[in-house]
């Protein structure tokens, strides 16, 4: 102790599994919600007019009969507001203008003084459409034969690293080109090629959509929203609606759950446009269940490809995939997903010779957005699959096979960079070793078979290369503690863990540290999103930085003021002590007043802010041709996933008997919400492994309902997980530490898959593995009658 | 539309008031008294986030009319902890870890608090079977089943 800036020691409370701070209020209903805030009876109500065609031009809209309905204050269209908006490629218009791309697509607005009034006045409004020919299919859809969806592909601003290709329906072509694999298929003992198709799915928070908007007559715009990301709501909408960033302003109280379709913009800029028609008046808008499942955000559709080869001591040889991300009508993120899988297409393995091609394609789906794990579920969905097959094809056992291939510290990685120390060997051996890996168990019952199943995953976050954080940090009279951040808590657990963060690096009780929320741009600290699993790892950094230059300021002053060497103050429980002279003085004495100069003439310091940001500064692009460059991405959180189920032969259910999962979280600041994300995120995969669908037929979603889309219930989760932490430090980690909120859903498919592959030798095409589509294969393999 | 006039309990306190004849009581908890702690999932029954205890039952509020409720005792989310005091449930869903972003959170106390109050000892198999219509995306439910255990123990 006593140095006073680096504190290599691991500080209390963190790596302690304090509770929650915002259990309280959410457990007696205090906490609020976007849906809570009240605004009195100056509140209108917005509804969205939507399209019920997947694909065609808008010829004429008439609202005239609207606009004269009593209690409707504004009708808009898309001839309101001709902005583009979009986050990596600005490829939609806040309402259609002249072609609608999916059902749902927003064609009109309406405010009113009562829902019911705005919903009486949708039905006034009179759309002609001439119907276009759908683009259903994302491998169609990227063929030459296919129905262009955006004919002014060209024209679209993209980030540096999209590669929009004009004239398709490819909003972005991601390639690796590592090694020679036409030339490595020869020296291959074993080949495995198959296709695999994982369906859309839907995020499903229990809190749907709500945006409240407020324009005044100075041009100023206030969004209150439940939000994954502000900063990025203030910048794309200012930006879409021709305002400057510092006259839009958002609110973003807690979120009721979010796995990343409330990240970016959705919803959201239709209250604020319809908002900028009625001003000084807010203006509510509320997505129904309906709504929430095919107009906000879902997770794309995957068409792959896998053709992959070992050698006969079980090394892997070569990869070659191939892609196609049914990315929907628009893309806010799905372009950077195609990269993501691209750069990440080997897998958790050291493969010396790797093609992929990953193409993010347009179609008349609703629109993809990122959701939990980002592309990885989707992909590990096959991949992990494949190995396991190429394992069994030579006669290696699975896990020996991901011993042998798993990455390494040093390994070299598909995009030609090097990996980081990493505990994927650990997690595999904890994993294996929790399921019993090697024994099998009889079935509970004769009319069941019996399975394990495992799988690896590697994820990085995936976002610009110079995504930032930043935050404060300021005292009260009594010495407390706030802090402001501007990433946001879905449950996940940020703000408790910037809590211990910022108690840790400053030398106070946990209890004393609140985080000043709601987040609100026009006093919190900018945060590029909460997204990627990167809050703790980059934001901490902020925070820290930030609860470390108040401890500077601190320190600083009461050395001046006792004429002391400030490396031999500290401060312990919130008292700044010295080793030298053993005085001391709390701090709630001296973080506003400051103190007296030693010799009463005057004072010295005054309030105390510490300010800390976050930026990586050491990735660099790839290669457009080959996919190769220096440093792709951050880092990349490893993990292991088994599971032990039964097959019941009588009806095709599947039964999860157990879990278990090993996550890498560099060092785990509160162990049992890791743990927590770690269950949760299981039972998310486990529930989009066994129920989870988007039943698209024509564009058109069949089961936008919690009965038609069923969920895991408490009755469908396993008698146990264990979850497991493994602890190799990041190296510009908080103390060590690296996300893991969506890795815990990415290998939960493919163990689920293998395992069912163990009980019965079957194999999908795709989840779901409902009971039916288990049930019918079986009768087809024979295995019943 | 017409409005009728109805007193009930709602967390021990005499409520009176009008209410139009197809106003769920949701909206009069949410929209009329202003306490929203009980959420809107789904307006469908289907989720559980809405769920209050009417005369002791756990019930979707989305799909009861407020009308139906005169002369009803309500307890919802604010009404469980006394005096700044937790109950016992609310204690232990949070010593568990079993809230994290809180929006099922206040459905499944209720839910909870209503299945103890029947059953004081209830196994898993029984607080598994309780919570079956009230969906958490977030925790994926283990934590939660954890706490009930924990508070059917003090």
């Amino acid at each position: 102790m006593g140095n006073r800036i680096t504190q290599t020691e691991v500080p209390k409370p963190v790596g302690e599994s304090k509770p929650r701070l915002d259990a309280r209020e959410k457990v007696t209903g205090a906490a609020i919600f976007a849906d809570d805030i009240q605004f009195g009876n100056a509140l209108l109500h917005a509804r969205i007019l939507r399209s019920p065609h997947p694909h065609a031009l808008i010829t004429s809209i008439d609202t005239s009969q609207a606009e004269a309905l009593p209690g409707v204050k504004a009708v808009v269209t898309g001839q309101d507001f001709p902005g583009y908006i979009g986050l990596y490629l600005l490829d939609r218009h806040i309402f259609c203008r002249d072609r609608v791309r999916y059902v749902g697509d927003p064609v009109a607005g309406v405010a009113a003084i009562s829902e019911a009034i705005a919903e009486k006045a949708l039905e006034l409004i009179e759309v002609e459409y001439e119907v276009l020919e759908p683009v259903l299919d994302g491998e169609y859809g990227a063929s030459p034969d296919s129905t262009v969806i955006h004919p002014a592909l060209a024209e679209y601003k993209a980030a540096s690293f999209i590669l929009p290709q004009p004239g398709t329906n490819i909003s972005n072509y991601f390639k690796i080109r590592k090694g020679d694999v036409e030339q490595a298929w020869g020296r291959c003992a074993a080949i495995v090629e198959r296709k695999y198709r994982i369906p859309h799915i839907q995020h499903v928070p229990i809190e749907t959509h709500v945006a409240i908007a407020q324009a005044d007559e100075t041009g100023k715009v206030t969004l209150w929203g439940n939000s994954q990301s502000p900063f990025a709501q203030r910048n794309l909408i200012a930006q879409a609606l021709g305002i400057s960033q510092s006259d839009m302003r958002v609110i973003a109280p807690y979120v009721g759950g979010g796995f990343g379709s409330k990240a970016g913009v959705s919803m959201e800029s239709l209250a604020v446009a319809i908002a900028t028609r009625v001003k000084g008046r807010p203006v509510k808008l509320v997505l129904t269940r309906e709504e929430e499942f095919y107009t906000a955000f879902v997770r794309q559709g995957l068409i792959a490809y896998f053709k992959m080869g070992c050698s006969e001591d079980g090394r892997l040889v070569a990869m070659e995939n191939r892609f196609y991300w049914d990315a929907g009508a628009y893309t806010e993120y799905g372009v950077n997903i195609t990269r993501a899988s691209g750069y990440s297409s080997s897998g958790p393995y050291e493969v010396p010779n790797v093609k992929t091609d990953s193409y993010c394609v347009y179609t008349n789906h609703p629109v993809g957005g990122p959701m939990r794990g980002f592309g990885m579920p989707e992909m590990h969905a096959g991949l992990e699959q494949c190995i396991d097959e190429l394992a069994l094809q030579i006669g290696m056992d699975p896990v020996e096979f991901r011993r042998i291939n798993c990455l390494k510290d040093g390994s070299i990685l598909v995009t030609g960079s090097q990996m980081h120390p990493t505990g994927l060997s650990q997690c595999l051996e904890k994993t294996a070793e929790a399921i019993a890996w090697g024994h099998k168990a009889l079935p509970s019952a004769p009319n069941k078979r019996r399975g394990k199943g495992l799988a690896l995953m590697w994820k990085a976050p995936a976002m610009p290369p110079n995504a930032g954080s930043s935050a404060w940090v300021e005292l009260t009279e009594d010495g407390r503690v706030a802090v402001g951040v501007g990433g946001q808590d879905l449950g996940q657990g940020a703000f408790t863990v910037m809590a211990q963060l910022a108690a840790g690096a400053l030398g106070v009780p946990y209890e004393w540290v609140k985080v000043s929320t709601p987040v609100d741009t026009r006093y919190s600290p900018y945060e590029w999103q909460t997204v990627a699993s990167r809050l703790t790892w980059s934001m901490g950094n902020a925070v820290v930085n930030a609860a470390r230059d108040a401890r500077r300021q601190i320190l600083d002053m009461t050395a001046e003021a006792w004429g002391e060497d400030p490396d031999k103050l500290d401060i312990i429980d919130g008292m700044v002590v010295s080793y030298s002279s053993e005085r001391e003085v709390p701090l709630k004495d001296i973080v506003i007043y400051g103190l007296p100069k030693p010799d009463n003439r005057g004072w010295i310091g005054g309030p105390v802010i510490g300010r800390g940001k976050f930026m990586p500064d050491y990735v660099t692009g790839l290669d457009p041709e080959t996919g190769q460059g220096e440093r792709a991405v951050v880092h990349y959180t490893t993990g292991a996933q088994a599971v032990e189920l039964e097959v019941d032969l009588d009806t095709g259910q599947i039964e999860i008997i157990r879990g278990a999962a090993a996550f890498d979280v560099g060092k785990a600041i509160n162990p049992e919400m890791v743990k927590a994300q770690i269950e949760g995120g299981f039972v998310q995969g486990m529930s989009s492994a066994l129920f989870e669908c988007m039943q698209l037929k024509d564009g058109v979603m069949q089961n936008p309902s919690f009965v038609d889309y069923r969920i895991a219930t408490s009755c469908d989760i396993p008698e146990g997980i264990k979850t497991m932490i493994v602890e190799v430090p990041q190296d510009d980690g908080p103390w060590g530490a690296r996300g893991v909120g969506e890795h815990s859903m990415v290998p939960t498919v493919p163990a689920i898959a293998n395992a069912i592959y163990d009980a019965i030798g079957i194999r999908f095409e795709g989840p779901p593995f409902t009971a039916e589509k288990v049930y019918l294969a079986m009768l087809e393999a024979g295995i019943i009658t | 539309m017409g409005f009728h006039r109805i007193n009930l309990t709602i967390n021990g306190e005499l409520e009176q008031v009008d209410v139009p004849a197809n106003m769920t009581l949701l909206e009069l908890l949410r929209e009329s008294l202003a306490l929203t702690g009980t959420k809107n999932g789904c307006a469908a029954g289907e989720c559980g986030a809405c769920t209050v205890m009417i005369n002791g039952e756990p019930v979707n509020s989305c799909l009861v009319l407020a009308v139906e409720c005169a002369g009803a005792e309500i307890i919802t989310v604010e009404g469980l902890a006394r005096d700044s005091q937790l109950d016992a449930i609310q204690k232990a869903i949070i010593d568990a870890g079993g809230v994290q972003c809180g929006y099922c959170t206040p459905g499944i106390l209720i839910t909870s608090r209503a299945l103890i109050d029947r059953n004081p000892h209830p196994s898993e198999a029984d607080i598994r079977e309780a919570l079956v219509g009230n969906l958490c995306r977030c925790t994926g439910y283990v934590r939660i089943i954890e706490g009930i255990q924990e508070a059917s123990r003090m």
